[in-house]
C-alpha cells in the first residue's frame, strides 16, 4: 500500500470507529440518564428488559426500528425527509476535531486520538454549532404544523442567542493558549489542575460557557423549542418511527460534543489533574482522564435536568442578551488586559 | 487527478447546481436551503484553495448567521409560492439574458489573460498570517470602521423593524 | 492544507457562474427575499474571485478583503431584512412591482 492510501485507511477507520463509539455511547446514555432521572425523582426506572434494564436501549431500538412512518399530509416532503438526516450530519461533524487522549503507537505507526486537527479547530466547532440550528428548522417548518413551526421558531431565536456566548466564551482560552488549534489549547494546561486548568483561569467564561452549552443543545431548563406543556412536542412533534430516533440520536450526540469540547477547553482534556497520575505503569492513560471528565459533564446534564424547572421565554431571552453576552465579553477584555499588562 | 481536484469538481458542481435552484425555485424557502448548500460548498472550495480562514468564516457568517436570518424572516411573515411566473415580458428577459452573456463575455477575456501561468508559491495563509496584515496599519483603520458599521446596521435594524420605539 | 495551484482558473470559473446565476436571479424573480438571497449570492461569488486571486498572486490582501465583504454583508442583511419586514408591513405583499411609490 501505498502511503497515501495507509493515510486513507486510517483516518476512514478512525472515524467510523469515533462514530461507532459515539453511538455506542448514545444507546447506553438514554439508559442511564431514564435510571438516574428516576432515582432523583424517586422511581426506579426502566428494569424489566434484562439485568437491571440494561438491554432497555437494545429493545427501544427494535421498537422504533418496527414502527410505522407517518408522514403528515400537508408536509413538505423532501425537507421532512431531510431534516433528520441534516441533524444528525452536523451532530457528529462536530467531534472530528476533539482530542480525545495522547498519541498512541499501533501497527508501527503514531496515531494521534484525533481525526482532524484543524489549524482553525475552535472556529471550525463554532461554525458546525452554528449549522447545528438548520436541522431543527427545517425539521419543524416542514412538517406544516403550527406546533412545529413555533417550536422550530423559538429554537432559532434561542440557537440565535446563545450561540453568541458559546463562541464568545471559548476567546479567553484562545487568547490564553495562544491558538485556535484545540490540541494546543489542551496543551495549554499542563499541571496541577487548580491554578492551570481553563474553568479556574477562565472562570467567568467557563460559567458561560456551561449556561450557553445547556441552552444550545436545547437541555432543561432551556428545553424551549419542545416545552411538551405548550408546544405538544415541538419541532419533532410529527415525527415518527426511525426519522424520531434520528432526531432524538442528535441530541444526544450534540450533549456529548458539548461535553467533550468543555472537557477539552475548560477541564485540560485528555491531561490528568495532577501530573503523578498521567502514566500508571508506564502507560499514558489520557483517554481514561477524558472520558471520566466527559462521563462528569454529561452527568451533570442529567443532574440539571433533575433539579432546575423550565424558564420562560422572555427570561430565556433577557438572560441570553443581558446578562450572558455582557459577561463573555466582559471576560474577553479582562483576559486580554491581563495578558496585555502580565508581559 | 490529485484528491484536491476531485474534491473541487464535485463541490463546484454542487455549489453551482445549488446555486441554479436558488434562482429557479419558486418557493423562496426552497431557495433559501438552497442557497445554504452553496454557501457550504463554496466554504469548500475556500478551504481547497488553501483559506481555511475564510473558508470556516464563511460557515459562520453566511451560513451560521446571516441565512438564519433569512429563514428566521421567511418563516415570520409567512412566504408563500410567488403567485406570479418568474420574469415581466420577453423584453426584460431578453436584457436579462443579454447582460448576463455580455458579462460572461468580458469575465471570460479578462481570465483568459490574468490566470495563466503558474502560481506562487509557499503559499500560507493560516489564520495567524491573515490576523498580522488585517491588523497591520494598512486595513487596522478599516478594520475598526467596519465594526461602526455593524453597531450602525444594528440600531439601524432596530429602528426599523420595531412598529414603535 | 495549501491548496493547489492549478485550481486559481477553475475557481474564476466558477464564480463567473455563480455571478451570472445570481445576474440573472436578480432580474428575474418577483420575490424580494429570493432577490435579496441572489445579490448574496453575487456577492460570494466576488468572494471566490477574491480568495482564488489571492492564492494566484501568493498575497494575503485578497482574504482580508473577504472578510471586510463578509462583515458588510452582515450588516447589509440586517438592515436589508429589517426593511424587507417593514415594507411587508405597509404592502402586505412581498412582490417586487408592489414597491413603486418612488416610481414616478
Amino acid at each position: 500500500m501505498t502511503p497515501v492510501q495507509q493515510e486513507l485507511l486510517i483516518a476512514t477507520g478512525k472515524v467510523l470507529v469515533f462514530v461507532g463509539v459515539f453511538l455506542g455511547l448514545f444507546s447506553g446514555m438514554t439508559y442511564v440518564e431514564r435510571r438516574l432521572l428516576a432515582f432523583m425523582q424517586f422511581r426506579l426506572g426502566p428494569n424489566r428488559v434484562g439485568p437491571f434494564g440494561l438491554l432497555q436501549p437494545v429493545a427501544d431500538g427494535i421498537k422504533l426500528f418496527f414502527k410505522e412512518e407517518v408522514m403528515p399530509e400537508g408536509a413538505n416532503k423532501w425537507a421532512f425527509m431531510a431534516a433528520p438526516a441534516l441533524a444528525i450530519v452536523t451532530a457528529f461533524l462536530a467531534i472530528a476535531v476533539v482530542p480525545y487522549g495522547p498519541t498512541v503507537h499501533l501497527f508501527n505507526r503514531d496515531i494521534p486520538l484525533q481525526i482532524a486537527d484543524l489549524d482553525v479547530g475552535v472556529l471550525f466547532l463554532f461554525a458546525i454549532s452554528s449549522l447545528g440550528v438548520y436541522g431543527i428548522v427545517m425539521a419543524g417548518w416542514a412538517a406544516n404544523n403550527k406546533y412545529t413551526l413555533l417550536g422550530g421558531l423559538r429554537s432559532s431565536a434561542q440557537m440565535f442567542s446563545y450561540e453568541l456566548s458559546l463562541g464568545m466564551s471559548w476567546v479567553g482560552a484562545i487568547i490564553l493558549a495562544g491558538s485556535f488549534r484545540i490540541s494546543d489549547i489542551v496543551a495549554s494546561q499542563a499541571g496541577w489542575f487548580i491554578p492551570n486548568w481553563n474553568f479556574f483561569r477562565q472562570a467567568p467564561g467557563f460559567l458561560v460557557y456551561l449556561v450557553a452549552a445547556t441552552a444550545e443543545v436545547n437541555r432543561t431548563p432551556f428545553d424551549l423549542p419542545e416545552a411538551e406543556t405548550e408546544l405538544v412536542a415541538g419541532f419533532h412533534t410529527e415525527y415518527s418511527s426511525m426519522r424520531f430516533a434520528l432526531l432524538q440520536m442528535a441530541e444526544y450526540v450534540n450533549m456529548m460534543t458539548v461535553a467533550a469540547v468543555g472537557t477539552s477547553l475548560f477541564f485540560g482534556g485528555w491531561l490528568a489533574p495532577v501530573p503523578g497520575l498521567q502514566h500508571v505503569f508506564g502507560r499514558d492513560i489520557g483517554l481514561l482522564w477524558f472520558l471520566l471528565k466527559m462521563g462528569a459533564g454529561l452527568f451533570f446534564f442529567i443532574w440539571l435536568r433533575g433539579t432546575v424547572p423550565r424558564f420562560r421565554y422572555d427570561q430565556l431571552m433577557n438572560f441570553g442578551w443581558k446578562v450572558l453576552l455582557p459577561l463573555a465579553t466582559l471576560n474577553i477584555l479582562g483576559t486580554a488586559a491581563w495578558i496585555a499588562f502580565s508581559k | 487527478m490529485t484528491l484536491d481536484a476531485i474534491l473541487f469538481y464535485v463541490f463546484a458542481a454542487a455549489a453551482l447546481g445549488s446555486a441554479l435552484v436558488v434562482v429557479g425555485q419558486r418557493h423562496p424557502t426552497y431557495s433559501a436551503f438552497a442557497l445554504i448548500v452553496t454557501l457550504c460548498s463554496l466554504s469548500a472550495v475556500f478551504g481547497l484553495l488553501g483559506s481555511p480562514f475564510i473558508a470556516v468564516l464563511q460557515v459562520v457568517v453566511y451560513a451560521g448567521a446571516i441565512m438564519v436570518l433569512f429563514l428566521f424572516v421567511l418563516m415570520l411573515l409567512r412566504v408563500t409560492r410567488e403567485e406570479r411566473p418568474a420574469g415581466g415580458g420577453w423584453a426584460l428577459k431578453a436584457t436579462a439574458i443579454g447582460l448576463g452573456a455580455v458579462l460572461a463575455a468580458q469575465v471570460g477575456s479578462v481570465l483568459a489573460t490574468v490566470a495563466r501561468g503558474p502560481g506562487a508559491p509557499g503559499f500560507n495563509a493560516s489564520t495567524v498570517s491573515v490576523a498580522r496584515l488585517l491588523f497591520s496599519p494598512a486595513y487596522l483603520y478599516v478594520f475598526e470602521a467596519t465594526s461602526i458599521l455593524i453597531l450602525a446596521a444594528l440600531v439601524g435594524a432596530v429602528a426599523l423593524a420595531k412598529r414603535d420605539l | 492544507m495549501s491548496g493547489s495551484a492549478d485550481l486559481v482558473t477553475p475557481a474564476l470559473l466558477l464564480s463567473l457562474g455563480l455571478f451570472a446565476i445570481g445576474v440573472v436571479g436578480v432580474f428575474l424573480r418577483r420575490n424580494v427575499i429570493t432577490v435579496f438571497m441572489c445579490v448574496e449570492l453575487m456577492l460570494n461569488a466576488v468572494n471566490l474571485a477574491f480568495v482564488a486571486f489571492s492564492r494566484w498572486r501568493g498575497t494575503l490582501d485578497g482574504q482580508v478583503l473577504v472578510f471586510f465583504v463578509l462583515t458588510v454583508a452582515a450588516a447589509e442583511a440586517a438592515v436589508g431584512l429589517a426593511i424587507i419586514i417593514a415594507a411587508q408591513r405597509n404592502k402586505d405583499t412581498l412582490d417586487l412591482d408592489a414597491f413603486n411609490l418612488l416610481k414616478w
